[in-house]
């Protein structure tokens, strides 16, 4: 399974981002095999539009779980219709979000949280 | 003739000098603060006309589209987006650039227009108004504001109610004016939002001037920061009980004779820098 975080740093004990498509990377972990890759999120840079951006640069790179704090309603829209799965959590560090996530410890995100129009 | 006014974020009487100068010069108000106009509530016109402003956005035809994605990529606005072969359009975010049409090889996309606002206009106390409006909900108020100004006659003098703060709106806003009357009040904010202004009216390089509001006639930092830097200050507007009093009735200042002559001598202090016939 991939899962993919928004991340402040490209390490894993690195914090987390809370904020989705204006965090700075994606790190992308995957469960089965331990690999791992960190992407500059392409939302940062974007004048509007960042959530949208951030999702599909995430929904091209085939995950199936994305760990933010919340999602504002474009980005949750598509991650809904790419049949990913939208995990809830804090800023602490990734290492952390993932033994959560693995636990089962984490919270769908079941609704999307407000826009921010960045223009 | 166009004559800006600005101010910093918050309000700071950029509405009431606006509006007072309109009636003082007997120009034409321009409100662009498209997303809160509210120079109406204070000159109360007749609206005799009403049009929408309409933006262009892509419709994919389900049955040509192959789900290639070049029009995503070419999209500098994240307008769309694709999943599995679905492309999906936000049709907020599209600034009817016209690049996805040009790149789909299947001829998939076509234009609808949606009305993102519309812009009033009408008359009261023998001046002409008019008035943006984006519809609440709508991310883009650069085509409204385009619209508004685009259809004014130069030749006339026209005063234009900027949006607040320095962005994007205020640039297209400044695009259009020959002067720039900048609004603040005697506060440490006012002087900060005070200078962002004074940047931003530099690079267009015309003439500007300050008006300070909620002036008590003392010394302040205001002035203190015209006077090192060299920078006319057209006038002040006092804040005693009477301004708040006919300003809580939204009543105009201009026709009270305490107010008056502070906006006639606007008039003229603008008129020593711009002149016009
Ligand atoms: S470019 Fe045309 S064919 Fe390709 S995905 Fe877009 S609409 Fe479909
Ligand atoms: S018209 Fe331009 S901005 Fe609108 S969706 Fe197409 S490429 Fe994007």
């Amino acid at each position: 399974m991939k899962i993919v975080i928004s991340a402040k740093g490209q390490d894993i004990n690195d914090l987390m981002d809370v904020r989705f498509g204006r965090c700075r990377y994606f790190q992308i972990h995957n469960l089965e095999t331990g690999e791992f890759k960190v992407l500059e999120n392409a939302g940062q840079k974007s004048g509007g539009g960042a959530g949208i951006a951030a999702a599909q640069q995430i929904i091209d790179e085939g995950v199936d779980v994305v760990i933010t704090g919340s999602l504002g309603p474009n980005a949750f829209d598509l991650i809904n219709k790419a049949g990913i799965k939208a995990y809830k959590c804090d800023e602490i560090s990734i290492k952390e979000v993932i033994e959560k996530f693995k636990n089962g410890e984490l919270q769908e995100i079941n609704i999307a949280g407000p826009s921010h129009h960045g223009m | 003739m166009n004559i800006a006014v600005l101010s910093g974020k918050g309000g700071t009487g950029k509405t009431t000098v606006s509006t007072n100068l309109s009636l003082a010069l007997n120009a034409n108000y321009v409100d662009c603060d498209v997303e809160e106009p509210n120079g109406f509530l204070f000159l109360k016109p007749n609206i005799d006309n009403v049009y929408e402003v309409e933006e262009e956005y892509p419709v994919i035809n389900k049955e040509k589209c192959v789900g290639c994605g070049m029009c995503v990529k070419v999209c500098n606005f994240n307008a769309l987006a694709k999943v599995k072969d679905d492309i999906l359009v936000f049709d907020k975010l599209c600034h009817s650039c016209g690049a996805c049409q040009y790149v789909c090889k299947f001829g998939a996309i076509e234009y609808k227009k949606r009305v993102i606002g519309r812009i009033e206009s009408g008359s009261a106390f023998g001046i002409n108004i008019k008035q943006g409006i984006l519809n609440k909900g709508e991310p883009m108020a650069v085509p409204v504001i385009k619209k508004m100004l685009s259809s004014i006659n130069r030749n006339e003098l026209n005063v234009i109610d900027c949006p607040p703060g320095t962005s994007c709106n205020v640039v297209n806003s400044l695009k259009y004016s020959d002067f720039a009357v900048l609004v603040t009040e005697p506060s440490n904010f006012g002087l900060h939002d005070l200078k962002l202004a004074i940047e931003l009216v530099k690079m267009f390089n015309i003439p500007f001037g300050v008006v300070i509001n909620k002036d008590n006639g003392e010394e302040n930092i205001i002035k203190k920061y015209c006077i090192n830097n060299n920078i006319r200050i057209l006038g002040t507007i006092p804040f005693n009980k009477k301004t708040a009093e006919l300003y809580s009735k939204g009543e105009i200042l201009y026709f009270d004779r305490d107010h008056k002559n502070i906006f006639d001598e606007l008039v003229n202090n603008i008129r020593e820098v711009l002149p016009w016939s």
